[in-house]
Order: structure tokens, then sequence, then C-alpha cells
């Protein structure tokens, strides 16, 4: 499973690491396996906080310029 | 001086902001040992203070905490002035904008001191999860300040800056304060804009205050307050005056008293103080009565599972390509993964696996949506309580500040610590630590007051009433 969620995570691990992640992971969720027992027969699940939000107006605004922002690595050679 | 007094002599020309500065940067060196600084720079202080001084001295009238000294949580985006979130993924990252918070106490003309040590993306209690350096609780150098938001929590408690502004998902400005006692204060969700905040777990992030008064954390949290259109969650609320609230009084506050907050695990001399506090409050016109949330017990499961679940989308964002460290690798995928394997800490990758575990196909309804179930009753438990109270009281954390080292080989105590303060979080509702009488050690305990969504006037109204 932990190689699994790693590959999904994007995350490449050294096998001690794994190892030790594995053993966190299982008691961890041996923990909250206690969610199980709870009675939710009919609760909604909490999707979202706070109220709802409004559309704000689609106007344009200064943002940031060329150079401001973020330098990305050459892809295309 | 505390912050409101600093604020007022500046504006009457009384003191410079340059003089406050270079007080606030000799204590930062002078207690540079406890670690609650990653960034300072003292030339841009002194030039952001002689900023202040000359805007007074061409005629302009100054902002609510003119000159005042302020330090940061490195999660608090600050444009030109590296910001890490604790993180070596995300060293030498310099952004280019300020996020809301910043900009608000900018331009309310405070001094930004620097950017304070925190857990790695606030994952943590007890601000040992660093990639960088430790921090340590000023009353006892060998016991941690508490996490996530340990450096800002020092800054106030060491006397280095007169306040601070942290972030709490799960208690991480609450149990920092408790633990070095000082007042820290988690708004209401959507209180404070989160754009600018690096993310972690977004149904439950807000910004707030830390000051060593009540009067302090309430002037800077209605300078950081209100509606942001760069954040959709933001509530467009009117802002009480909560410096005011301070001298109202607690005559009349019904308080509530959780018997799930006072159970086993609770330090006795924690229990007497908070009980001795709440005395105290009735003296003084509260009624107090016990009240039952029913669920708190299943709130640190509910919480690791669904916090960790936001974290391991929001984080998937450092891949290397926009953002600080790049490790090359032979193709992307391959970028991604050693990147990642490099820049993240041994917590966050635990939390960023747990988080993928519960929303992978096969235990998404078993863990997450469950969980989202769970964190409704969480809420009704809370809903059901202020149908008879005003405030809930308790301790903020069940224990004074535990030894550096105690706790962090194993991640599950860690999480334990946080039962008091994680209920509050999931429910979006307003909650705060203010100190009360400390243990026999000269440790500090910390007295946590929740109040209905938008109520932080009552928490205020109390912390005055316990100063």
């Amino acid at each position: 499973v932990i190689e699994h969620l790693a590959k999904l995570a994007s995350l490449e691990l050294d096998p001690k690491e794994r190892e030790a992640l594995e053993k966190d992971l299982q008691k961890i969720i041996a923990y909250v396996d206690e969610l199980q027992a709870i009675d939710v027969e009919g609760v909604p699940p909490t999707t979202s906080m706070g109220g709802p939000s409004a559309m704000r107006a689609d106007d344009p605004e200064p943002s940031l310029t060329i150079g401001e922002g973020f330098t990305v690595p050459v892809v295309i050679e | 001086m505390n912050a409101i007094e600093i604020a007022e002599s500046v504006r009457a020309g009384k003191t410079s902001a340059l003089e406050i500065a270079e007080a606030a940067l000799s204590k930062a060196t002078e207690k540079e040992r406890l670690g609650a600084f990653l960034f300072v720079d003292p030339d841009r202080v002194r030039a952001r203070a002689r900023e202040i001084d000359d805007k007074r001295a061409r005629g302009a009238v100054l902002g609510a905490l003119a000159g005042v000294p302020i330090a940061l949580k490195d999660a608090l985006v600050t444009k030109g002035i590296p910001t890490t979130a604790g993180s070596k993924i995300l060293e030498g990252w310099i952004p280019p904008y300020d996020g809301t918070a910043t900009q608000r106490v900018l331009e309310a003309d405070a001094v930004i001191v620097g950017k304070t040590n925190m857990d790695e993306f606030a994952m943590g209690s007890s601000n040992e999860n660093v990639a960088f350096k430790p921090c340590k609780n000023p009353h006892d150098e060998s016991r941690t300040p508490g996490g996530s938001s340990g450096g800002s929590a020092v800054a106030v408690a060491a006397d280095i800056t007169p306040i601070a502004l942290g972030s709490d998902t799960g208690g991480s400005i609450r149990q920092p304060a408790a633990l070095t006692g000082v007042v820290g204060v988690k708004p209401t969700y959507g209180r404070v804009s989160r754009y600018g905040l690096v993310a972690f777990a977004s149904s439950l992030d807000q910004i707030g205050p830390f000051a060593s008064n009540v009067r302090d954390a309430a002037r800077l949290l209605r300078t950081i307050a209100g509606r942001d259109r760069h954040d959709a969650t933001s509530l467009d609320a009117p802002l009480p005056d909560w410096e005011a609230d301070c001298d109202k009084g607690v005559r009349g506050l019904r308080l509530g008293v959780p018997q799930e907050y006072f159970g086993a695990g609770l330090d006795p001399e924690v229990e007497a103080s908070v009980r001795a506090a709440i005395a105290r409050l009735e003296k003084s016109g509260c009624t107090v009565r016990p009240i039952e949330l029913p669920h708190t017990k299943h709130a640190v499961a509910t919480y690791y599972v669904l916090a960790t679940a936001e974290a391991s989308s929001n984080l998937a964002r450092f891949d290397g390509v926009r953002y600080g460290l790049r490790v090359p690798a032979r193709d992307l995928h391959a970028m991604y993964g050693a990147t990642r394997d490099k820049g993240f800490g041994r917590e966050v990758k635990r939390r960023i696996l747990l988080g993928t575990f519960v929303l992978s196909a096969g235990y998404y309804d078993a863990y997450y949506l469950r969980a989202q179930k769970v964190r409704t009753l969480i809420r009704r438990d809370f809903d059901a309580a202020f149908n008879e109270v005003d405030a809930i009281v308790s301790p903020t954390s069940p224990t004074p500040a535990f030894r550096l080292g105690e706790k962090v080989g194993d991640p599950l105590a860690m999480y334990l610590s946080d039962v008091y303060t994680l209920p509050a979080s999931l429910a979006g509702l307003p909650a705060a630590s203010f100190p009360c009488e400390a243990a026999k050690s000269g440790l500090p305990i910390g007295f946590q007051a929740i109040a209905r969504a938008m109520d932080e006037s009552t928490l205020f109204r109390i912390g005055a009433a316990l100063a």
C-alpha cells in the first residue's frame, strides 16, 4: 500500500524511511479507525465552511507583471 | 511598552519608530538562542521604521499600529522577504506579493521585524518538526514553546515584539500561547482573509494575533479582519470594536464547562488553575453550568483525517517547478519525486501519505466522507451547547509545556496533545487562550474560551476579566 500511496503523492522514499512511515501510518490508521464505530446514518457531511460566497464582478485589476512572478525551468529545448 | 502604548506614543511624536525598532532588534539579537526567528533583516527593519517617522514628519496621521514591531509566522507571505513556511522545499523563495494580513498590518504602519520559526507547513504541536533550527520556551529552555506557531509565541513571550501573527489550523495559535503564557486568538473561520497564507488545511486555517495583553490582541485582530475579495471564504460582516469590548465586563455571561475537557490525561495543576479562573469569572458575575459535548472524543481522529486530506492536496503544488527547491532528475516525474523527497520533512511526508490514503479509491467513503459527517456531529454539539451558554471554557492544553524530544518520536501522542483545541477548529468557531495562574514550576497555563461564530467580542470580555 505504501508504495502505491507514495506514487500517488509523488514522493520518492528511500527504503528505510518507507519502512518507518509504514509503521507510523499503521498506528495512526488503527487510531482513526474509531470513526467506523460512530453512527452517522442520515448525517450530512460538512463539505464547506462559512456562508455562501457571492460571485464577484469579473473586472480586470492590476496583477503581477512579467518578471515579477515565477521562474520555471525550460522544458522545451 | 505594549503595542497600543507604542502606537499612541509614535503617533503623538513622543517616540520615534526607529528607536522602537532598534530596541526590538537588540532584543532579537540578545534572545537569538531561543530560535524565535527564521529571518531578520535589520537594515530593512530600520528603513521601514524611518519610513514611518518620515510619514509622520510630513504631517500624515499614522495608523493603529504606528511603529509597532510585529513578528510574522513564516507561513505568511511577505513581498521581498523570504517565506519558507518552515520547509526546505520553499528555501530561497522570495514572494512577489504581500498576503492580505501582511498588507493590512503594513497599512496600519506596523514594522515587520522578521519571520518566525514554526513547524514545517504548520504541521506539529511542539515546533520540533523543523527544517532549520529548534525553538525554545523562554520559561524553560529545555521545553517546547508549543506549535506550530512557536516562534510567534516566543517573540511575544520573550518580549522581543509586543505582538505577532500566527496561524491556527487545529490549535497552532492557542496551544503555543498557552505554553508560553501569552494571549492567542483564533478568529471565526472566515474572519481573516487567508490570501497569502501558505495553505495547510483550507477548511480550518485561520490567521490570528498573539499579544502580551488582551487589548493589543483586539487591536491587531481588528487591523487584519474583514472581507477580502482575494479570499472567497472571507466573511463580509461588520467588525465590532473589540478594544471597547475589553471594558464591558462579564456580568451576565453564561459559561459552559464541558465535562469532556476535564477527563483523563488532564494535568491536576492545569485543572486547578483553570477551575480557579472559572471561579474568578463567576465572582465577576458570570453564571457557570456543566455542559456536554459528546463527540469531543472523536475530534482527534476526525481532524487528522480531514486536515491531512486537505494537506495532501494543498501540498501538491510544491513540485520543484514553481517555488524554491528543485532537485534535477532524468525526467519530470523523477524530478517531482526527488524534490519532494528532499524538500519535505518526515512529519510532512507522514501527513501527505495519510491524506493520500484517506482520499484514495476504496478508502474515501470509510475515512474522508465519514470524517466529514462526524465533523457535522461535532458542530451540532456546539450548536446545542450555545443554545444554553454564551461561551465554553476549558484548559487550552492538557499539560504545561512538555520537554523537547519527549513526544517527537511518537506522532500519535503528539496529536493527542491537541485534544482541547481541535473541536473549535472543526466547528469554525472563534477561540482564544488567555494566561491563568502558572504551575508551581513557573510554567504558564492557558485558559481556553470558545464562543459562537462571529462572537469574538465575548472572548475579549472574558480575557479582559481574567487579566
